[in-house]
């Protein structure tokens, strides 16, 4: 794997000049690499995780089940870019199971996530139902737990 | 009263660890980025903790067999034999220790009559002379040198050797210097040991941490499981230093002996702990090369980044230690300890730590975040050139 790749896998918080210097390239050829990933669509982007409800900000977030049939030559795909580009939808997943897509959607209130189920969702020919529910509290996001202490670093600064 | 007097012989003349007086300078100071310990800085995957806490609401909470858990010892021998070939049965060729720590210090007391003679390679773990001496043995030892990558030679332990060795110790890959051993190379060893008839006590606490070349244990060469004692923990491999659990390979009658030791000593290992590390050989395995992928890189930095500020460093094969050469600065080895400290706020420990053969060297400890490995580079790197400028290289 792409040595700068793996290192974005392992702590996306490292600067360039971090990353050139563990990887033991130059700066430059670190941005290549990064300029690469883009291109190939492997690195998407970047963005912060954020808690919000510290800054009494959060969103309201709503997790949406949803029934589509699919058709003939393109099976879900059609339907899912469609669905994808609602500004409300944050992530929009093909699923196994009892349903076909899970939607992470998010809006400044309740009834914008809820009006953008019911008059955008819901009327698009091809939606057979949706089931939203609405998320009540955070506990983890992007990798980062909430609430907990911070970790150890209980360590001796010196051992044998 | 002088209570002193009191105190055994041997212990009195036992030296104070060379770690502790630097250690007490370290604590007080504020903002050191420290490169002097010698444990994983990953906490304990969580799902291995998770299962402590399980086993303690589950009420795990009394002792075990003298010698552990049987489902844990069941698990340690098909480890075993997956990873490094012999296959210990798990009813009397095992025991569970209270890291590998308890079991050298087994193996020394059950093995040694007074006098006996132990061969270990130095510079080396800071218990292992003690651990000798304790035991009321008498240390040989054999030095390892930077030229060789810090490499055991058979030609220096035959030099070593003298009648009434009894035992000899190797711990490979090294703490401190990160030294391995190849197959060539413990084949020639394994043959002098049976024609010397020595035990070999074999501690491969760093064994999964190994990086370019695979690693081999002397346990699994023809001939050397009936005079081997293999010894092996969850502390580096799991990041489980705080658990205190390890455990030992050998013949029974071996095990027995230092099973009859463990049973009036320590008892059993800690329940917890043992339940722990089922759930380490039973799902730790992602985790554990997790770390050691990250472990890899980092020791490509820091030893490209001595060797870039002027201090010869060979690349560890194994361990999470750079051993670099000081000589460049003209410094000893405490004199830059305790300069780059107080210069650089950065710790590394003196080689003479681990043995007289430390002389002229320090041990970086690459168990620490990027981040922070590569300021204390740099700072290292700073520290290095003031020297270089005060003597005019």
């Amino acid at each position: 794997m792409n040595p700068v790749l793996k290192l974005l896998i392992e702590d996306g918080r490292l600067t360039t000049a971090q990353v050139a210097q563990i990887a033991g390239l130059s700066e430059a050829e670190v941005t290549a690499h990064l300029e690469q990933l883009k291109k190939d669509k492997i690195l998407l982007g970047w963005r912060p995780v954020l808690d919000l409800s510290r800054e009494g900000a959060a969103a309201v977030r709503a997790v949406i089940e949803v029934k589509i049939t699919p058709e003939r030559g393109g099976g879900f795909n059609r339907l899912a870019e469609r669905i994808s580009r609602f500004e409300e939808v944050e992530s929009c997943f093909l699923m196994s199971g009892a349903y076909d897509l899970l939607i992470l959607a998010t809006g400044s209130s309740l009834q914008k996530v809820a009006s953008f189920v019911s008059e955008k969702l819901a009327p698009i020919e091809g939606v057979v139902s949706t089931s939203t529910h609405f998320m009540l509290r955070s506990y983890k996001e992007g990798g980062f737990p909430l609430d907990l202490p911070a970790e150890s670093t209980g360590r001796l600064k010196v051992a044998p | 009263m002088d209570t002193r007097r009191h105190i055994a012989r041997h212990v009195v003349d036992l030296p104070k660890s060379g770690i502790r007086d630097f250690f007490e300078i370290v604590a007080k100071m504020k903002d050191v980025i420290s490169l002097g310990i010698g444990e994983p800085d990953f906490d304990t995957p969580w799902h291995i903790r998770e299962a402590a806490i399980y086993a303690l609401e589950k009420g795990k909470t009394h002792y075990t067999s003298n010698l552990g858990l049987f489902e844990l010892r069941r698990e340690i021998s098909k480890y075993v034999e997956r990873h490094y070939g012999p296959a210990y049965r798990p009813e009397d060729e095992v025991i569970v220790t209270v890291g590998v720590s308890e079991g050298l210090d087994l193996a020394l007391r059950a093995l040694l009559n007074p006098g006996d003679k132990v061969l270990y390679h130095e510079p080396c773990y800071v218990s292992y002379h003690p651990g000798v001496i304790l035991s009321h043995g008498v240390p040989i030892p054999v030095t390892t040198r930077a030229a060789d990558g810090f490499s055991l030679n058979v030609e220096d332990i035959a030099r070593a050797w003298e009648p009434g060795c009894k035992v000899l110790m190797i711990n490979l890959p090294c703490n401190p210097t990160g030294g391995t051993c190849d197959r060539a190379r413990l084949e020639a060893i394994a043959r002098f040991a049976i024609e010397k008839d020595l035990i070999v006590l074999t501690d491969e606490i760093y064994s999964e941490l190994v990086y370019d070349t695979p690693h081999f244990s002397i346990s699994a060469l023809p001939g050397m499981k009936e005079r081997t004692i293999f010894l092996h923990g969850f502390s580096k491999a799991f990041a489980m230093t705080g658990f205190r659990i390890g455990y030992a390979c050998g013949p029974a009658e071996l095990i027995e002996a230092m099973m009859k030791v463990h049973q009036y000593s320590m008892l059993c290992a800690p329940i917890v702990a043992q339940e722990a590390a089922i759930e380490a050989l039973a799902r730790g395995e992602d985790a554990m090369k997790a770390m050691r992928d990250n472990y890899r890189r980092r020791r490509d930095l820091i030893v490209r980044r001595l060797n870039g500020a002027g201090l010869a460093c060979s690349t560890p094969n194994g361990a999470f230690y750079a051993f670099p050469s000081i000589a460049a600065t003209g410094q000893t080895e405490r004199e830059f300890a305790y300069g780059l400290l107080e210069a650089e706020k950065v710790a590394v420990v003196p080689g003479t730590a681990f043995g007289p053969s430390g002389r002229g060297y320090v041990r970086a400890s690459f168990a620490t975040g990027y981040e922070q490995l590569a300021e204390a580079c740099n700072r290292i790197d700073r520290y290095v050139q003031r020297q270089g400028a005060r003597t005019g290289t």
